[in-house]
């Protein structure tokens, strides 16, 4: 047994070897050493791979769900297309992780997704440990979904009732400091995905009430066998700033996905559509121009993009109106929920973004 | 040809060429082998400390202190959303000790009738048996906890409606709800009587046995430490003023029934699963113990006049044993890890809490390896005790 | 009085009656059992029967064989599946001539997985009679193959390097494809799902255990304390937590140890996780079949001038791999059983597609029983399959008998 020790120390270093070729293979070429963290490292990595990386879900109408052929489809998602169309020009180039909401912080914090697009809220705890977070795209609330016969109306209506909740989300804390708030006992019923939780409360007697986003309710209210028995109660007990986030590190990748959002803003308040994005090129306002690329640098050559990567974006999903109305507008594919604070400021909303110039 | 494997003897620095001394390469391949581990974990060393600098990751325990600010649904132990993430996490593992605990036990007791009932005379209840080890062997858990869960556990009529049972039990979707004997005010003292009367029966116990063993006259141990164990509770209940003990009947008020011992649907599925498939192990654990014995000894036993269970409490049980045991810690293990699979029907276990401490704290390294490091010193603790017990066993038996 | 032990039956087979009576009626409380058993016995299945066929909606089970299959492979490319359950039918059927008794079984299950899958009768459009005629020719691919062992020229070691390229090619190549491609456009791991993913993660974790456990077992005997402790540590460590704990590791964790520009694919990732999880206990039993190799045959190799790595290749190893090869069978069933985890990671495997299904459409979530109790019984007819196999297998290498 004494020379085979040898062979097993070769064996030993092969395996090392070959477990870092395997990341090697997988890994994008750098040229310096801890490149990734820094100004330039995402974009460059993106282009090289040829993909936007984005963390998302399949199971939430709306947001980000699977249509009848497997396609991602939802708000959440035509936001990393944006990103994909201005940056690679092809909004295909994408590629959807479906995690976990309790997985969302480590994904971003160990920077194996470019963006998190994920019904992800801005808190100020999040912002300091999971990543940068770019923009409000979705202005929300926490609310209360209950049974119409239940009788409840109040949080003091609800002492000594079962709460279904999804863990590892903003809700789960909301929950128990608006009860504990209210001085009301409860027990929380905590799942690890949002389809267990509307489950249990839906088909299951498991809960008399059910805590999430209010877009997110409105949601799954439709989808419900019979949604007229339940109802959501007016109070919002929290502000939940739906916000997509990147990872901490690299300000470049920070600019490139707050400049988008901010274009498809600012497209439907100048009337830019998906469809007349070219016609608009020769308009005269020069507002436009700028937004599409033809006018002054909006700071694209400093971002390592094309000046028309905005164009490219609002051609490929449309300006922000159209990407809330084709899944929650009037006709929405997936369910209708008015606008409200999800209007533009001259509208009497909160959708705001500085400019474009 | 000879020269491959000189005999060590022969063998010194001056014969044999250094890059065929053994000392030599034992000594490198120690070193390289060193340096390569070493490397290795440097190598991921420095890639963690990149990136922990660059998203400044907290490594520290500090964050244990603050306060969790998130519900734990059934927490067992008295929890609020005040208390600390590293009382969380405690409460977290107390749910999973209190499954895995309960689970054993109950596993343990199902996995051996069915083992018996594998080796039965009768045709039909061995059967039976086989078809309940061959299901629980061959589906995944997790399939079998989702069964019990989603189909079964929560789409029980709601409260209002009950299932009720004997006793009274009550089953419905908030959980399966037990008539349950509960503490009065004086049932502190008595429960003291309790401890002191199990306490005097135990060394009761043994000290009998030693003599009997010593000196061989029947000392009646069992009989004896049996009777001390009624007797002084009893004792206890009379001088104890009031009734130390009072059936707890739940009683339907608001949304949910009160009072008496309740199981919720999470934590009846999760041990109902759990328990079933890990008895279709254990089944086959004990069967092929008792299949190991020698038949030869059965026939000694019964030719020397003992009876049907002394033979199986005296001669093949002891014997059975040695075999049974150590297998039956690793079953025993693996339900303890397996238990870890809460988290998918919502019953908040220790790796639950962890996943969800690792996002509401954002500190992934530190939990995480805290979790690790609590299911290590748990499984080892685990296999210490029990491997003591065994070593036992098979020393007695020898 | 009842033994505990069955009583060894006669070597005549006595008539029915005498058998009744002596196994369900031999004493009063034994018939008491049977009667009682019976009786039940007779209740719960009249009411499985008619939960099955009358009340039970399997809609979301027979109107989605493809996912179940493969998940959200693109259906377009379906024709690479499709090589792929050929190449590996076809090796299949050729080892079976080569091998013979030792893969009949296996190679057979093949085959008949294939046959039912392509006869099942259910509505789809993917399910066209093309493409059940595509399924049903990997039966005869099996057979085929089988039919092979008339020439000659195959050898066991052809065939063993013929399975270890149509791996390579299938895991490599025709499954993922190339980026920009036209012929084999590249699919990302993301979309893979179904029975596809559990068998890729099944297949590929026993796989690439197996080097891995060869060296810690031998490592954990090793003499040398460096590497021992190494391997005395990763295997204690591994079998002393949870399998959901090491996915989550390299799920999650795994990403913050590496290079910071390298990217694992997650479906790697968890086939990562799998491997070392089984290897671990793969390596434990690979060191009780190193423990069961006579000193002797080791005294002897070393007497002819055997060197170690000879002795450990030649004479240990074979020996101890071929003791412990039930054992690995074993292993490979519950590595199956433990796919259903990977859920958890977001990739869908069989039951995530189950789940997944069930999400789909709010109807859905009133059947879930339908699913679930179709998953387990998927996992229950393959594992038998798998048990039944490996006790053939078992009984062909005499390893069971003394």
């Amino acid at each position: 047994m004494k020379r085979n020790t040898l062979y097993l120390f070769t064996l030993f270093v092969l395996l090392g070897l070959v477990l870092s070729a395997c990341a090697a293979a997988t890994s994008e070429p750098q040229d310096g050493e801890a490149e990734g963290f820094t100004r330039g490292a995402i974009l460059s990595r993106v282009k090289d791979r040829g993909k936007v990386i984005c963390a998302g879900r399949t199971d939430l109408l709306g947001f980000g769900y699977l249509d009848d052929a497997g396609n991602n489809l939802g708000f959440d998602i035509d936001l990393c297309r944006a990103v994909a169309a201005a940056v690679l020009g092809d909004m295909n180039a994408i590629e959807i992780v479906p995690i976990p909401a309790s997985d969302r912080g480590p994904v971003l914090q160990s920077g194996e997704v470019d963006i998190l697009s994920r019904n992800v809220t801005w808190t100020s705890s999040r912002d300091a440990s999971w990543g940068n977070f770019t923009i409000i795209m979705f202005y929300d609330g926490q609310g209360y979904m209950v049974r119409k016969d239940s009788g409840i109306e109040t949080q003091e209506d609800m002492d000594g009732a079962s709460v279904c909740v999804t863990s590892g989300t903003t809700t789960e804390k909301n929950l128990a400091a608006d009860l504990a708030f209210h001085g009301v006992e409860f027990e929380a019923v905590i799942f690890e995905d949002t389809a267990s939780v509307y489950g249990a409360y839906e088909e299951g007697n498991r809960c008399d009430v059910t805590t999430s986003d209010r877009s997110q309710l409105a949601a799954v209210k439709e989808g419900f066998a019979d949604p007229d028995a339940h109802v959501i109660l007016p109070m919002i007990i929290s502000k939940e700033p739906l916000t997509p986030a990147v990872p901490h590190g690299d300000d470049q990748w920070l600019d490139i996905v707050k400049i988008v959002m901010f274009g498809l803003i600012h497209a439907e308040l100048l009337g830019v559509t998906m469809d007349n994005v070219d016609e608009m090129m020769s308009s005269d306002n020069p507002k436009v121009i700028d937004l599409l690329g033809d006018g002054a640098d909006w700071g694209y050559s400093d971002l390592g993009l094309e000046k028309d990567a905005l164009a490219n974006a609002i051609k490929a999903v449309g300006n922000y109106g159209e990407i809330y109305n084709r899944y929650m507008g009037p006709n929405g594919i997936a369910f209708t929920l008015p606008r409200g604070a999800n209007e533009h400021w001259t509208n009497g909303g909160q959708i705001y973004a500085p400019p474009i110039k | 040809m000879n020269l491959e494997t000189p005999s060590p003897s022969r063998r010194t620095l001056g014969e044999v060429p250094i890059w065929r001394d053994e000392r030599v390469l034992r000594a490198s391949a120690q070193i390289v082998s060193a340096l390569a581990i070493i490397g290795f974990i440097a190598w991921v060393v420095s890639n963690f400390r990149i990136a922990a600098e660059a998203r400044g990751l907290d490594l520290t325990f500090r964050f244990l202190k603050l306060p969790a600010a998130f519900p734990i649904s059934d927490p067992i132990i008295p929890y609020d959303p005040s208390r600390s993430f590293g009382y969380a996490f405690i409460v977290g593992l107390v749910k999973t000790l209190l499954v895995s605990s309960i689970g054993i036990v109950l596993a343990t007791i199902l996995g051996t009738i069915i083992g018996l009932a594998r080796l039965s005379t009768n045709w039909l209840i061995s059967r039976l048996a086989l078809i309940y080890i061959e299901i629980h062997r061959n589906i995944p858990l997790l399939v079998l906890l989702f069964i019990w869960y989603f189909p079964i556990f929560s789409t029980l009529p709601p409260v209002s409606e009950a299932i009720i049972l004997p006793g009274p039990i009550y089953l419905s979707a908030r959980g399966i709800y037990f008539t349950w004997p509960a503490f009065t005010e004086s049932g502190r003292a008595w429960s003291i009587y309790v401890l002191v009367g199990l306490l005097v029966a135990i060394i009761t116990w043994i000290v009998l046995r030693r003599r009997r063993e010593r000196t061989g006259k029947a000392t009646y141990f069992g009989g004896v430490s049996l009777l001390i164990l009624i007797f002084v509770p009893l004792l206890g209940w009379i001088l104890v003023p009031g009734n130390p003990l009072q059936i707890n009947t739940p009683y339907l008020e608001g949304f949910n029934f009160q009072g008496g011992l309740r199981f919720t649907p999470e934590f009846a599925a999760l041990l109902i699963a759990l328990v079933t498939y890990t008895a279709g192990f254990i089944a086959e654990v004990v069967r092929s113990g008792m299949q190991a014995v020698n038949r030869g000894q059965l026939d000694a036993a019964r030719a020397v006049g003992l009876s049907y269970m002394q033979v199986i409490a005296l001669v093949i049980m002891p014997q059975a044993l040695r075999v049974i045991i150590p297998p039956l810690i690793s079953q025993f293990l693996n339900l303890t890890k397996n238990s870890s699979l809460a988290l998918l029907i919502g019953y908040q276990d220790l790796f639950s809490v962890a996943r969800i401490t690792i996002n509401q704290a954002g500190r992934v390294i530190p939990v995480f390896f805290m979790t690790m490091a609590t299911y290590l010193f748990l499984s080892l603790m685990t296999s210490f005790v029990l491997n003591i017990y065994n070593r036992r066993i098979q020393f007695v038996e020898r | 009085m009842t033994a505990p032990v069955e009583n060894l039956t006669a070597p005549t087979s006595p008539g029915p009656i005498v058998w009744i009576r002596r196994n369900l009626f031999n004493n009063w409380y034994n018939s008491i059992l049977s009667l009682l058993t019976l009786f039940i016995g007779y209740f719960v299945v009249t009411a499985i029967f008619n939960w099955v066929f009358n009340i039970a909606d399997w809609r979301p089970v027979v109107n989605f064989p493809i996912l179940y299959l493969v998940g959200q492979f693109p259906r377009d490319q379906l024709w690479r599946v499709f090589l792929s359950t050929a190449m590996v039918s076809l090796l299949m059927g050729m080892s079976w001539g080569i091998w013979g008794k030792l893969v009949r079984p296996f190679a057979l299950s093949v085959g008949a997985f294939f046959g039912i899958l392509a006869l099942l009768p259910v509505q789809s459009e993917i399910l066209s009679p093309a493409n059940r005629a595509l399924l049903f020719l990997n039966l005869f691919l099996v057979l085929g193959g089988f039919a092979l062992r008339r020439f000659e020229v195959l050898r066991g070691r052809y065939i063993a390097i013929g399975w270890i390229v149509a791996g390579l090619l299938i895991v490599l190549v025709i499954l993922p494809g190339f980026r920009g491609s036209a012929f084999l456009p590249e699919i990302s791991t993301t979309l893979w799902g179904g029975l596809l993913v559990t068998l890729l993660l099944a297949g590929g974790g026993i796989t690439l255990s197996i080097p891995i456990a060869i060296f810690l077992a031998l490592g954990r005997r090793s003499s040398l304390p460096v590497v021992k402790g190494f391997c005395v540590v990763f295997i204690e460590t591994v079998r002393g937590v949870p399998l959901i704990t090491i996915l989550f590791m390299f799920s999650v964790i795994i990403q913050l140890f590496l290079p910071v520009e390298s990217r694992l694919d997650r479906l790697f990732r968890a086939l990562i996780g799998m491997t070392l999880f089984s290897a671990a206990y793969t390596a434990e039993n690979l060191r009780g079949g190193l423990q069961a190799v006579a000193l002797g045959q080791i005294e002897a190799a070393k007497a002819v001038g055997m060197n170690n790595v000879l002795i450990t290749g030649l004479i240990v190893m074979p020996q101890a791999i071929r003791a412990v090869i039930p054992a690995l069978v074993g292993q490979f069933i519950s590595l199956f059983k433990d796919t259903t985890l990977v859920l958890i990671l977001g990739i869908n495997e069989l039951l995530g597609i189950g789940k997944a299904i069930i999400n789909s459409d709010p109807e859905f979530i009133r059947l879930q029983a339908e699913v679930y109790i179709f998953m387990a019984g998927v996992y229950w007819i393959l594992s038998s399959i798998m048990s039944y196999s490996s006790r053939q297998l078992e009984a062909a290498l005499g390893v069971g008998e003394r």
